[in-house]
This record gives C-alpha cells, sequence and structure tokens, in this order.
C-alpha cells in the first residue's frame, strides 16, 4: 500500500527503548503501545511495546503462558471475542488505531493462521479459499476462481489440489490443510499475517514446506508469528520477540538474540537453561 | 526372592480366599450379564411384538380390503366402509404445519441461546423451555380449545379475506380444524427442536467460528457460514425426532382438529388424524371390521413413526461419528 512507503522516516524513531530494534528504518506495519490485556481479573500482558516492520517476518518466543497468543489475539482484536477479555493501549494499523476501526474491517487487513488447522468442514477446498472473498462481497466467478488459484499458488498448494478443487477441505493431509488455511487467509490480500505457532501440530516435513512458504510470502507482507520452536524462530524470522510473563523483554534482529542477547532472561531462555 | 515365612496353614487360606473371591465373582459377572441381556433383549422384544400385534389384529381388514384401504378416503362404520387416507392426510398435514411454524421458531432462539444470550440466561432459558416440554398433552390441549379455538376463529375470516386467493385458506371459520392443531403441535415440539438445535450449536468448535471470525466475518455471518452448516445433520435430527413425536400425538390434537374424516384443500376445514380416530373409535367399534380397520391405521401410524425415527438416528448417529473423529 502506498501509504506505507510513504510514511515519513520521523515516524519511526523510538518512543520506548524496549519495543525498537537498533539500527532498523524500515516502514512499520503495525504498532504496539502501552498494550495490556487480561482475562478477567487476570493480567496476561503488562504493557508491552512492539513495532513490526513491513516485509519482515517478526518471531515471538517464549515460555508457555507468557502472553505470546494473546498479544497477537490482540492485533486482530480476536481477544475481545473472548468472554471477560479487557484490553487497554494502543495498537496501530498503518498509522490508524484499530480500535477506531470496525473489528470485521481489521481483520480483513489482518489475517490469521491458526495453530491446529481448521479449514471449514462444510466447504470444498475451493470453497474454503474463496470465503473471505465472498464475505468481501466478491460475486465475479471468474475473478473469485483467479484469485484462489493465485492464493493456493502463493501457498504452494495449488499444484497437490488443482484437480480435486471440489473435494472437502478435510480430506488433505495435516500439512495439506495448514496450507489452505494459509490459502484462505491470503486470498483476501492482507496486509500483515498472524501465525499462532502454525506448525505445532504438523510433522518436520510439513513444517519445512510452511517456513519456506514464509520466506517467500514476506515480499508483500508483514507476518508474525509465535512460535514455541526457537530453531524454527531463528530459521525464519527477521526479528524476534521475547517474551516473558506478560512483558517484552528483549526485541531485536534475530541473529543478535540468538548470537549475543542483551538481557540475562534470554540467554537462560535461548540456551535451554529454562521454560 | 525374599523368604517369607509362612505357615502352610496361612498358605491354605490365601488360595482358597483367593479362589472363592475369584469364583464369586466370575458367577456374578455371569449372571450380571444375562440379566441386562434378558433386559436389553426384551425391549426389542416388546418392539416385534408391538408390531405383530398390530399386523394380526388388522389381518382381516388388510384381506378383506387390501392395500386399497390406505388410499380410499370414505369412512363409514355403519356401512362399513373404510379407507384410512383421510387420517393420514390430517395427520401429515397438521405435522407438516407443525414443522413449518416450529422450525424457524425453534433453529431461531437456539441461535440466540446458544450464539448471542450471555450463559447464564441460555441456561436459565432452556430450563424453561424443558420444562414446556414436560406439560401434559391434555393440559396443552385444554389451553388449545379454550384459548387457541376462539384465538382462530376470530382471525379466520381476516385470513380468508386476505388469503382467500389461495384454496389453503377457504371456508367456514370454525376455530377447530388443521390449522388449530398444526400450531398446538408446533408449541409441542418446539422444545425438542430449540433444546436439541441449542445443544449442536454449542457443539461447534471454536476454532472454525474464530477461523470465520478471522477472515472478516461478522457474527450473523459466522453462525450462517460455519455453525449451521457444522450442526446441519445434528439438527435435522431433531426435526425427525419432533416429527415424530408429531405424529403420534393423539390427546391435544383430538381436543382442537374436529375430527371429521374429511379430505380438504383448507387448512381452516375440519379433519381427524390417525391417533385421534383410534383413541375416539376404538372402545364403540363394534364391527370386527371396523375393530380390525382402526388397528390397522394404528399399524400404518407405527410403520411411520418407526421410519422417521430410524432416519432421525441415521442423522444424530452421523453427526456424533463425525464430531468423535474431528
Amino acid at each position: 500500500m502506498v501509504k506505507t512507503l510513504a510514511m515519513p522516516p520521523q515516524y519511526i524513531p523510538d518512543s520506548s527503548p524496549q519495543g525498537s530494534p537498533g539500527g532498523a528504518s524500515q516502514a512499520v506495519t503495525l504498532e504496539v503501545r502501552h498494550l495490556k490485556a487480561g482475562y478477567g481479573t487476570t493480567p496476561v500482558l503488562r504493557d508491552v511495546n512492539i513495532k513490526f516492520y513491513d516485509t519482515k517476518v517478526t518471531a515471538i518466543i517464549g515460555p508457555s503462558g507468557c502472553g505470546k497468543s494473546t498479544m497477537i489475539r490482540c492485533l486482530n482484536r480476536m481477544h475481545e471475542i473472548t468472554p471477560g477479555a479487557s484490553v487497554e493501549g494502543e495498537v496501530l494499523l498503518e498509522g490508524k488505531s484499530i480500535l477506531a476501526l470496525d473489528p470485521v474491517e481489521l481483520r480483513r487487513h489482518v489475517g490469521m493462521v491458526f495453530q491446529r488447522p481448521n479449514p471449514f468442514p462444510s466447504m470444498s477446498i475451493f470453497d474454503n479459499v474463496a470465503s473471505g472473498l465472498v464475505l468481501n462481497g466478491a460475486r465475479n466467478r471468474p475473478l473469485i476462481a483467479e484469485r484462489v488459484e493465485d492464493s493456493l499458488r502463493k501457498a504452494a498448494l495449488w499444484d497437490e489440489v488443482k484437480d480435486k478443487l471440489r473435494q472437502p477441505g478435510m480430506s488433505l493431509s495435516g500439512g495439506q490443510q495448514q496450507r489452505l488455511c494459509i490459502a484462505r487467509a491470503l486470498a483476501v490480500e492482507p496486509r500483515v499475517l498472524l501465525m499462532d505457532e502454525p506448525c505445532s501440530a504438523l510433522d518436520p516435513i510439513a513444517t519445512a514446506r510452511i517456513e519456506e512458504l514464509m520466506l517467500g510470502l514476506k515480499n508483500n507482507l508483514t507476518i508474525i508469528i509465535v512460535t514455541h520452536n526457537m530453531q524454527q524462530a531463528a530459521r525464519v524470522s527477521d526479528y524476534t520477540a521475547f517474551m516473558l510473563t506478560g512483558e517484552l523483554v528483549e526485541f531485536t534482529q534475530t541473529q543478535q538474540i540468538f548470537t549475543k542477547p542483551s538481557d540475562k532472561r534470554t540467554e537462560d531462555y535461548i540456551t535451554g537453561r529454562f521454560g | 526372592m525374599p523368604a517369607v515365612q509362612r505357615t502352610a496353614a496361612e498358605e491354605r487360606i490365601d488360595s482358597r480366599s483367593k479362589r472363592v473371591t475369584g469364583l464369586r465373582e466370575r458367577a456374578g459377572d455371569r449372571a450380571f450379564r444375562w440379566f441386562v441381556a434378558g433386559f436389553g433383549w426384551m425391549i426389542i422384544a416388546l418392539a416385534v411384538m408391538v408390531g405383530l400385534q398390530l399386523a394380526v389384529g388388522s389381518q382381516l381388514t388388510w384381506t378383506k380390503l387390501g392395500a386399497p384401504f390406505l388410499w380410499k378416503s370414505d369412512w363409514d362404520p355403519v356401512a362399513e366402509k373404510f379407507g384410512a387416507l383421510p387420517f393420514i392426510y390430517g395427520t401429515l398435514v397438521s405435522s407438516a404445519l407443525a414443522l413449518l411454524i416450529a422450525i424457524p421458531l425453534g433453529v431461531g432462539s437456539a441461535i440466540f441461546l446458544a450464539e448471542l444470550a450471555p450463559r447464564r440466561v441460555s441456561d436459565a432459558c432452556t430450563f424453561l423451555i424443558e420444562l414446556l416440554a414436560a406439560v401434559p398433552s391434555v393440559i396443552l390441549g385444554l389451553m388449545g380449545i379454550f384459548l387457541l379455538v376462539p384465538a382462530v376463529r376470530s382471525v379466520e375470516p381476516t385470513l380468508t379475506k386476505f388469503l382467500g386467493f389461495l384454496p389453503l385458506f377457504r371456508g367456514v371459520p370454525y376455530g377447530v380444524g388443521l390449522l388449530t392443531a398444526g400450531l398446538i403441535l408446533s408449541i409441542m415440539i418446539l422444545p425438542f427442536i430449540t433444546v436439541i438445535t441449542r445443544e449442536v450449536l454449542l457443539a461447534v468448535p471454536r476454532s472454525l467460528k474464530e477461523a470465520m471470525l478471522a477472515l472478516g466475518a461478522t457474527h450473523w455471518e459466522t453462525v450462517v457460514g460455519v455453525s449451521l452448516p457444522y450442526a446441519r445433520s445434528g439438527i435435522a435430527g431433531a426435526v425427525f425426532l419432533s416429527l415424530g413425536r408429531a405424529l403420534g400425538e393423539t390427546m391435544a390434537v383430538t381436543m382442537v382438529i374436529g375430527n371429521t374424516p374429511k379430505i380438504s384443500w383448507s387448512l381452516l376445514d375440519p379433519s381427524y388424524s390417525m391417533a385421534a380416530v383410534i383413541a375416539n373409535e376404538l372402545t364403540e367399534a363394534v364391527g370386527d371390521l371396523h375393530l380390525s380397520s382402526l388397528i390397522a391405521i394404528g399399524l400404518t401410524l407405527f410403520a411411520i413413526t418407526v421410519v422417521i425415527n430410524g432416519l432421525a438416528r441415521l442423522m444424530i448417529y452421523r453427526v456424533t461419528r463425525r464430531g468423535a473423529a474431528a
């Protein structure tokens, strides 16, 4: 989008030292400011500040329960659909507060891929990918077909399914289902793709394919991936954020965080001393 | 093995008690198995015997009148003319009418209870709706006579005035008739449809609804695009169960349907149902053929309900198996 590219460099400066990797000067797609979130009276996130850059993959790592998933669920406002959920703070999508946007509108720009593959069981492969387009009001059949093919190609699934587009999405293998879900999210051409442990239910080969896919996709997307797997974070991401008990401990270039982390807790975590 | 000193007597007691408990358990198990297996078979035998008894009791009708009994439409016990069609028609039309009213109402309220209402409100409402299912049908029949029939009678002229171009809404406003029977039946089956549909909607996996929402669907689009298709088989099962109940319902229908063995296009005209004619005429049937024909109607009704319930089971089996696999 033009808006992102035209963003003045002054827009990027540090508002907080913790949430900005050194030396970066790319366009910011999503900026999180003083984000606090929780369920009922239990706080999960305590004042998180972070920025996500265009055409980069950002990995969020940390032990279970540190608030990784809650954080990315705040980015497309899926957190607030949980009964009793609370959110405070600001999230800016290309400079605009997402709280001012209609959540329905927001989610068309910020797509999501879940932990377990969840294709719609009542729909065919084609209809699964087309579902987001149809929700957006697309009615032109040839155009939809074109976008479906395009999305399936981007998700590296087209060759495997092109002859059985009418079969149910559930007939595919787990890894294929997850790529189908990625294609479904890509079909509406989001600006940001959130991936919540997308490979945790998959075998190593399927995982490798998805990682490979992410490297190709980031050319025109902002990808944010939550992962438990530190090797995965090291392999696919440009930036890595380490979270612990609802706080962002360290956020910097991936290479740096895995070679010389500046925080002792990060070092302990990545060297396997806890977590 | 560390040697533990045991006296011979101890050994003997030990082994005997082991043997005794072992034996007793096995004997108990076996007895229990026969016992419950007997109960199980008894239920199956009961169902088969009901069918058999009905077949035996109606033999005279089948030999004398044959299959045309099912599609002849005159019923005159004095002239010994028997045809079951008016009753089959009355039963099927009143039940269909009941479904037509109860399905949108029931599914709609189930969507509200499962998707929109706060859990506490939803549970409280569900409890009340289940209570509605426990109201004895004779009470609903009474309400039908005292409240519904006059109400329908006062509305019928308006229906005729505005919808009289349809053959469905012509005729004399008696108040009793197919329309009233359909209304009473819809009230009786509404709780089943609502409660079961709510259950299946609540069983829709959260991950699917979230997937839909994350694509930018509204709440309503999520219900229509994901929840209802997923719950489809379960809802169909609920509808079939309700239909089975509506077909067999006797008391409330007898009280409001008008008890006239006549086939008419109009929903305002009095009609008759299979269950109602059996209840009304069985005690007064003097002729053998009359009695036998009533039992033949019973057999027909039994066959229809068995088929409907079989379909319902199949649907529910399909939905639970898919649920287990997911």
